[in-house]
């Protein structure tokens, strides 16, 4: 056996204190990243060691409340890897268009850059007004962000950039207002957006839909627990429905691998067979 | 001392010193290097495959869980964190910059320490920035062996003088060196 060092044994006592109290569950997530925010954490928080923090959790709600935001990596960008939403364009959207009504489900959207995304390439493409997007993460700070649609002028650049190189038909400003700091997103946008806080560990199916996306959540999760969060997308696409990985994530060690077929090997877009 | 795997940190001259360095490995080089190199985010990783072809070791880009194995060079992909498990497999992560770099050196020096202990070797070459070397003086705090590239020899001395000055490095030598060292070691190894 091996034997696990002070600090290996401090974390998975404080991830099963999270889980307990706050019913977050860490504790299949990949080890080395816990490790690294949890030692990041302490390092600013001041305090001794990992033991401490644990009695912090225990007793305030304010420090585990911006420990569970340190656990939870909300990067994201719009039109991130511009070659996945051209795939998206040429080859999702054609499938889609032969539903009288989408669902499309973004899992760990984080603060709402990828859903807005497919708000703006369903309305070029004349899908828009029979979609329901349903936008989903456990982080509910995130969520709130999202809804508001606000984002820093600063990133628009790149964004520009982005949706150019994926294939966009418009002048991209024609999608918000700025001001100084801001961009406000058009409200139309998010008519059809339904934001929903979903743990993607802990709670189930909750609705039958034709295109899930869930772009770099599962590389923080374990095999078993990305096994386990395949079965959950499985059971809520219908038959011939598309899932949607990050560039580094695969089907290919998961039990699913044979129940689908592959729609884009390179920008990882899978369809499952009927 | 028997070391299981060598990290290695490169910034700008990277592709030069890795054009120097890995044709220079021998085939039964039994220890697997993993490296960052940093590099713009939307690259594509077509230099893996040129330097594959002049290499005697398969170069590739790591997977997220894949298992390390022995002759092999593995190299971070861009624009995500690379990490080394305890369980020896790589996990990718998208978290925020670190020294301005995504990956970072520092964030796969710091998880491979954790991971190896003191059978690891790190290597911080050629660079403009100081990314690496907190992670270096952690692989020196395990008890790993500590290694950098002479900074006159160097296309940018600027990242190995950082970790040379802020730590008691084990090593300072050329590319050429530096693999010879590691050949050494490695060769140790094989016949104990
Ligand atoms: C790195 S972001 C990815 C955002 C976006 N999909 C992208 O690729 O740009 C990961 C998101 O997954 C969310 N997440 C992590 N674990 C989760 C879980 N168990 N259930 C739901 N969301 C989760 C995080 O809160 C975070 O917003």
């Amino acid at each position: 056996m091996r034997y696990k060092d002070t600090t290996e044994l401090e974390i998975s006592s404080l991830l099963e204190v999270i889980y307990q109290k706050y019913g977050y569950d860490f504790r299949q997530y990949s080890e080395a990243h816990i490790r690294r925010r949890i030692m990041n954490k302490l390092r600013m928080s001041g305090l001794e060691n990992i033991t401490q923090m644990q009695s912090m959790v225990l007793y305030d709600e304010t420090f585990s409340a911006s420990l569970l935001q340190d656990l939870s990596i909300t990067v994201t960008e719009m039109f991130r890897d511009p070659g996945f939403y051209r795939s998206v364009r040429e080859k999702v959207i054609p499938l889609l268009k032969t539903y009288s009504f989408i669902k499309i489900w973004h899992a760990g959207c984080s603060t709402g850059e990828e859903a807005y995304s497919m708000s703006i390439i369903l309305q070029e493409e004349g899908l828009y007004d029979r979609t329901t997007i349903y936008a989903t993460d456990f982080n509910q700070q995130a969520l709130n962000y999202a809804k508001q649609g606000i984002f820093s002028n600063k990133m628009m650049k790149e964004y520009t950039s982005n949706y150019q190189l994926s294939g966009g038909k418009e002048s991209f400003s024609n999608y918000y207002i700025s001001d100084d700091n801001n961009v406000i997103m058009n409200q139309s946008l998010k008519k059809n957006i339904v934001w929903a806080n979903h743990n993607l560990v802990t709670d189930s199916v909750f609705a039958e839909v034709h295109l899930i996306l869930c772009r770099n959540v599962l590389i923080y999760f374990d095999r078993n627990l990305q096994n386990k969060v395949q079965k959950l997308f499985y059971d809520s696409l219908i038959d011939g429905g598309i899932l949607c990985l990050g560039s580094k994530e695969s089907l290919r060690f998961s039990e699913f691998h044979e129940e689908y077929s592959e729609l884009d090997k390179q920008q990882r877009i899978f369809k499952k067979k009927y | 001392m028997n070391y299981e795997a060598i990290v290695i940190g490169v910034s700008s001259g990277g592709m030069n010193a890795m054009k120097t360095m890995f044709p220079l490995l021998p085939k039964e080089f039994n220890i697997p290097i993993i490296i960052v190199q940093h590099i713009s985010a939307n690259s594509e990783n077509l230099w893996i495959r040129l330097l594959n072809d002049k290499s005697n070791l398969e170069i590739k880009e790591a997977d997220e869980k894949e298992k390390i194995e022995h002759g092999k060079i593995y190299i971070a992909p861009p624009n995500y964190h690379l990490l080394v498990e305890k369980n020896k497999t790589f996990s990718l992560s998208i978290d925020e910059r670190v020294n301005f770099a995504r990956p970072s050196i520092d964030v796969l020096f710091e998880s491979a320490a954790e991971a190896y202990k003191n059978k690891l070797i790190g290597v911080i070459l050629t660079g403009s920035n100081n990314d690496g070397t907190k992670g270096l003086k952690l692989i020196k705090e395990y008890g790993g062996l500590t290694i950098a590239q002479d900074p006159s020899t160097a296309e940018s001395g600027f990242m190995p003088a950082s970790a040379i000055a802020a730590m008691q490095v084990d090593y300072i030598l050329s590319l050429e060196g530096i693999i010879n060292l590691l050949i050494k070691l490695t060769q140790l190894q094989l016949y104990k």
